[in-house]
């Protein structure tokens, strides 16, 4: 009980009622969780190339032929992955910086995984770099600076557009949101 | 008789911390609360009303209810999101860094109103002065003049004679400037050159407008964010953790 109570947003409470619930499983199940959890530090590691969580050197992405060699997409953590494979219309690599540029908690560049994709960026053949960093200050910084360092390779820099959520309503929105929703507007076709 | 559960305040969001799964802390600095922290309820997630309008850098009009500890965020309006600023890696460090300096120097809950303008001052002069550096170095000056830690710069402050125009030593630790001839006799201190203790002395007077009509080396520049970096430090007895970045960045300008 005490050690899941350690999990984030896990509370005494929850932390009881998930014991119970286990109490109660049948043992294989009990098992299996228990093996899954044992198997997270034992066999996963980051993946050499994109530094994605991984199974073995090669992450299950960096691993498939099928997958456009010619773009990157830079996100700030594991997780991006996984919300931008889930809608399913990218079909490139990628690359986790394991951070952002943050001066003010003292993260730099060489906190976070800059330099690697710029190796990257010279070993490959890239035609694309899709900057997926958070629209956060810390975010936006990142992706500026990582703009400023690939500019004198000559390589296309793109950025994830910032706008609208769906789903939400106009009136809450704020100024630097709409200001760069204005400016990217499409036209309808 | 107790204070009101709710209230309202003009505010820029100078510091935030992730907090759990989707909320954060935020730092404000407010007109007439001084700093306060409370705490922003899913703003990190995106269907959040509020999260563009609780960003860094961001001057917002924000309402708040008392909590046991921490007081909530229940709303904020953007006044000011220097869009400017947050479009430019230069700008956008410079502003992290004075914020980083703002909040390090002042604590929760006293008022200083002179303050949060000299904030609002500095942010709006980032985007359109042409000489940054200048901009930095002038609120740094007003800054440490405001919090009461105004270095002396007219005399000697060992015999207290009048400074002659030689080079004369910066001595962090007596707050101000030593003579030559007294200077010898210890403590550290650093070379102020004469026309660096005339742009000093002019920040100083905090007229703005001569200022900015100065034209300073190379040299000269460095000289005195060496200088008034050191006196922050040694203030503050620690390191400001963005100079790291903006040392970074110089270096690949």
């Amino acid at each position: 009980m005490h050690e899941l109570a350690k999990l984030p947003g896990i509370g005494p409470k929850s932390a009881q009622r998930l014991t119970y619930h286990l109490l109660r499983t049948q043992k294989e199940q009990v098992i299996s969780l228990a093996e899954a959890i044992m198997s997270l530090k034992n066999s996963t590691r980051l993946c050499s190339v994109c530094f994605n969580i991984a199974d073995s050197e090669f992450c299950p992405i960096c691993r498939n032929e099928k997958r456009d060699k010619g773009s990157i997409c830079v996100v700030e953590q594991p997780q991006d992955i996984l919300a931008l494979e889930h809608s399913g219309i990218y079909r490139g690599l990628y690359h986790v910086l394991h951070g952002a540029i943050s001066p003010t908690d003292g993260i730099g560049i060489n906190d976070i995984r800059i330099d690697e994709l710029l190796i990257r960026l010279k070993d490959e053949d890239i035609s694309e770099v899709i900057l997926a960093t958070n629209p956060t200050l810390e975010g936006e910084q990142t992706a500026m600076y990582i703009n400023k360092v690939i500019m004198p390779l000559g390589i296309k820099v793109t950025r994830l557009a910032r706008g609208l959520p769906f789903g939400t309503e106009l009136e809450y929105a704020d100024d630097v949101t709409l200001t760069r929703a204005l400016e990217g507007r499409q036209e309808l076709k | 008789m107790s204070e009101p559960r709710d209230y309202k305040t003009e505010a820029i969001v100078i510091k935030k911390t992730k907090l759990g799964e989707a909320d954060r802390i935020l730092t404000f600095y407010t007109p007439h609360l001084g700093k306060i922290q409370a705490v922003a309820k899913g703003v990190r997630q995106p269907k959040s009303k509020m999260s563009g309008h609780l960003e860094l850098l961001t001057y917002s009009m924000v309402s708040f209810v008392r909590g046991k500890n921490l007081a909530t965020v229940t709303g904020s309006q953007t006044i000011n999101g220097f869009i400017s600023l947050k479009n430019d890696l230069e700008l956008t460090s410079y502003a992290l860094y004075i914020i980083e300096l703002l909040n390090q120097f002042t604590g929760e809950g006293i008022e200083d109103y002179p303050l949060f303008r000299m904030l609002l001052d500095v942010l709006d002069k980032l985007s359109t002065e042409r000489n940054r550096e200048l901009v930095l170095r002038y609120f740094e000056v007003q800054l440490l003049d405001n919090l009461g830690y105004r270095p002396q710069l007219k005399q000697c402050v060992s015999c207290h004679t009048q400074l002659k125009p030689v080079t004369n030593q910066f001595c962090p630790s007596a707050g101000g400037i030593n003579c030559p001839s007294c200077a010898r006799n210890g403590n550290f201190s650093y070379p102020l050159s004469i026309n660096g203790l005339k742009i000093f002395r002019l920040l100083q007077d905090g007229n703005y407008n001569t200022i900015r009509r100065l034209k300073m080396t190379r040299e000269l520049s460095i000289e005195l964010e060496r200088l008034i970096r050191t006196y922050i430090k040694y203030l503050l007895e620690k390191d400001i953790k963005s100079l790291t970045w903006l040392e970074t960045l110089k270096r690949c300008a």
